[in-house]
């Protein structure tokens, strides 16, 4: 077949030489370096419930791509899921980036594992093209990176064809395809057409009885052009070894983030408060020199032992120094010790921008923006007083019970951005909740539930048994600490709730109104023979 | 320009309260006393919240704000300050400065310089204050004088409305009362309740009693009308 195929122009024109390197699986690679995990962990990816990339002991178990999470979980019991994070793949292919670039300029970063680079140069440079690419195998394997593949062709899609080609090597030898100028028609001819990635197109090929790039490069590129217009043309293009892409190098972005070192390791967080503040402000000056105010941020915290604190702050408009001095102080402080698990004193500070944007967006305007920046500005005096969980905005969200139906939300943070979504979802109250209170809802609910006595006409405590029958009407209740004794005038009940009756954390509850002779009501929960009081209609 | 009138300077209200009022309405700069009932404050609240104002809730961790969206409170422009722990005033005038209508937890104890200074801050930035249990120093006290819930029965049907007295003490001593319903307080009149229609409690014989409570309901909005304002 391949020997069938019109010579080419050899060495077009048209196509750039291409070093292309790839490290296979890099979110795997990346998950496992971020939550410093061994390499041989059964580890999934996991995004929107289904199974994103897989560590190769996942593999072995028979973990593979689009699993649900489930069924990978009976596969490989040992298996580790993480949520997927796109931005986590970026940011630790960062440094592998920069560090080629200070090898061979020009790297265009085709996503995250995959890189191209202009194969000209580095050849000249290091004498050969296998030899550019040592360097680069050497370069990575400095970093600790050793399955690296790279591929050397005619254009970036011949060279990730060739990079992908590594798997038919020998294990011992350098992961190395070069094809030669000019060969990469014959290199493709004998792929099938779905790596062209266009499945209209390949659709159709198939019917017309085309079934591998070599086919379809037989093809007479203006035929091509009639029949399947520029998408097909261009797809000729890629199979015939011309690929009418080149390689863009990036320009490499200015350093923005900042790193603070403290020798030796600093126990007070008015000392860390103190130290940061100068580095703080010049994190400030840096982004507001590149014309870019910050909204959200990452800051990790290092300290003596090898802890590490990391967390993502957003702010509702845009971060000034102090107010990056006090998102490091909120994380050390948190509200009780063991939200931030340090115990030692702290080495290191790193503060990320995540998401930087233009500062003519957010410039104020020639009278002020509005009086939602005066709520800002006093909203952070009172957070800088009492710590970012103390100033909150509620949402009312889904549930049987009236504490779940309400979700706190600290100032500043996203209502049901990404990063909450994963750790606690948010129930949709739109969903129909059977148990649910009927009727106008109680404007008092407790955070923690009062406990409470109900007793019958003759003193006797009312209960519900375990068929839900209760065993007298009930006649006067108590609450609270004074524990004055009411007479019930009117009451309804029981309403059973059962939640989860699979989860140990479910619970069995039978909920009461109660209105008193003064015409208060209020609403009752019965707990396991315990009486509660869950809300009052004051 | 227009000089800036005594009545522009009054917060919008819901007009079952504005009644009572003195002034026709909440005063920026005023303070208000709210002796017994979360449902009443809410209310307060509700007015300038419709109209984009931002309201604030300091030291009130058991508030609902469940029930404050059923008031017509705007979440989205609702602060929320559960615990400001010793910190109560310097919170409180921090807010002031910015919102303009906060609700908060009576304090224990307030020096008479310091509610002298708060009180400026008030009327300066334009802003009133609700304070939740009796509070002496307000400009005016409201409170639930007589209430009765209508839709329990003994063991069936689940609460449907409610009817209250509500009186307004001036510290002259001066004192307006009126009589509202549930719904005339969250300004729409049926827009709360609607989901109950569909819900049928665990209770023996519910359905038959929640028909003769459905019947009972619709009548009772005439009932409940609004009276006249006496004044004594």
């Amino acid at each position: 077949m391949t020997s069938a195929l019109p010579a080419l122009p050899a060495g077009s024109a048209h196509a750039t030489r291409t070093l292309m390197f790839w490290c296979p699986d890099w979110p795997i690679t990346a998950a496992l370096r971020e939550h410093a995990l061994p390499a041989e962990t059964p580890l999934a990816l996991v995004d929107r419930g289904e199974v994103f990339a897989c560590s190769p002991a996942a593999r072995q178990d028979g973990v593979k791509r689009g699993l649900r999470i489930r069924e990978a979980q009976a596969r490989s019991t040992n298996l580790v899921p993480l949520p997927y994070d796109p931005s986590l793949d970026e940011r630790t292919f960062e440094p592998v980036t920069t560090a080629v670039e200070a090898i061979m300029p020009g790297v265009q970063v085709v996503r995250p594992g995959l890189c191209a680079i202009r194969a000209k140069g580095p050849s000249r440079y290091y004498g050969s093209e296998s030899e550019a690419a040592r360097v680069v195998f050497r370069t990575l394997a400095a970093m600790g990176l050793t399955d690296v593949r790279i591929g050397i062709a005619d254009g970036p899609f011949a060279a990730e064809q060739a990079a992908k080609a590594t798997d038919q090597l020998d294990d011992d030898v350098e992961q190395l395809v070069v094809i030669p100028a000019g060969r990469s028609a014959w290199f493709l001819g004998s792929y099938p057409l779905e790596i062209l990635e266009q499945p209209k197109l390949t659709v159709l090929l198939k019917r017309l009885g085309i079934r591998s790039l070599g086919d379809f490069a037989a093809l007479r590129a203006s035929d091509v052009r009639n029949r399947f217009g520029i998408e097909g043309a261009l797809a000729h293009r890629q199979a015939s070894g011309l690929d009418h892409r080149s390689v863009v190098a990036r320009t490499p972005p200015p350093h923005l983030d900042t790193v603070a070192d403290f020798e030796p390791p600093l126990a007070r967080i008015d000392q860390l408060a103190f130290a940061f503040r100068s580095r703080a402000g010049e994190f400030v000056d840096t982004l507001r020199e590149a014309g870019l105010v910050c909204t959200a941020l990452h800051v990790s915290l290092h300290t003596e032992s090898g802890e590490a604190s990391e967390r993502r702050w957003q702010h509702p408009r845009w971060f000034d120094a102090d107010d990056v001095v006090d998102r490091v102080r909120w994380q050390l402080q948190g509200t009780n010790a063991s939200d931030h698990g340090l115990t030692s004193g702290i080495t290191r500070v790193q503060v990320i921008p995540e998401i930087v944007e233009n500062l003519s967006d957010h410039a104020d305007g020639l009278w002020g923006t509005g009086p939602d920046e005066g709520i800002h500005h006093g909203l952070a005096r009172v957070q800088s007083m009492l710590g970012h969980g103390a100033v909150l905005t509620a949402i009312v969200a889904g549930g049987r019970l009236l504490a779940d139906r309400r979700v706190f939300v600290p100032w500043g943070d996203a209502p049901a951005g990404q990063q909450q979504a994963a750790a606690v979802p948010l129930k949709d109250r739109n969903q129909p909740w059977p148990g649910r209170l009927p009727g106008p809802a109680p404007a008092t609910v407790y955070a923690q539930p009062v406990p409470a006595v109900v007793v019958d006409s003759r003193g006797n405590p009312v209960d519900v048994d375990a068929r839900g029958l209760l065993s007298a009407d009930p006649a006067f209740f108590s609450t609270g600490p004074d524990g004055r004794r009411h007479a019930v005038h009117s009451w309804a009940g029981p309403w059973p709730i059962n939640e989860r009756w699979w989860d140990r954390k479910g619970r069995v509850l039978d909920r009461f109104q109660l209105v008193d002779q003064s015409g208060s009501a209020w609403l009752l929960l019965l707990e396991d023979h315990a009486w509660w009081v869950e809300a009052g209609y004051d | 320009m227009q000089a800036v009138t005594l009545d522009s300077r009054r917060l919008p209200t819901v007009p079952a309260l504005a009644r009572i009022l003195p002034g026709g309405g909440l005063q920026s700069g005023g303070s208000y006393a709210v002796r017994n009932s979360t449902s009443l404050a809410m209310a307060l609240l509700a007015g300038p919240s419709a109209t984009g104002a931002w309201c604030s809730v300091i030291g009130l961790p058991d508030f609902s704000v469940e029930a404050a969206q059923g008031f017509g409170i705007n979440l989205e422009r609702l602060i929320l300050v559960p615990d400001p722990g010793s910190q109560w005033l310097t919170v409180t005038a921090a807010l002031v400065d910015v919102v303009s209508i906060v609700l908060t937890r009576a304090p224990e104890h307030l020096a008479p310089t310091e509610w002298a200074r708060l009180k400026a801050r008030l009327r300066q930035r334009g802003a009133a204050l609700i304070t939740l249990g009796s509070w002496k120093q307000s400009d005016s006290t409201l409170g639930v004088a007589e209430s009765a819930w209508e839709g329990l029965g003994s063991g069936t049907g689940h609460l449907r409305s409610r009817r209250m007295k509500i009186t307004a003490t001036q510290p002259s001593g001066r004192l307006r009362h009126a009589y509202v319903g549930l719904a005339d307080l969250q300004g729409t009149p049926t827009g709360g309740s609607a989901p109950s229609a569909t819900y049928t409690p665990g209770a023996p014989g519910a359905p038959g009693a929640q028909g003769a409570q459905g019947a009972q309901d619709s009548g009772t909005h005439t009932l409940f009308e609004p009276q006249l304002v006496r004044s004594s």
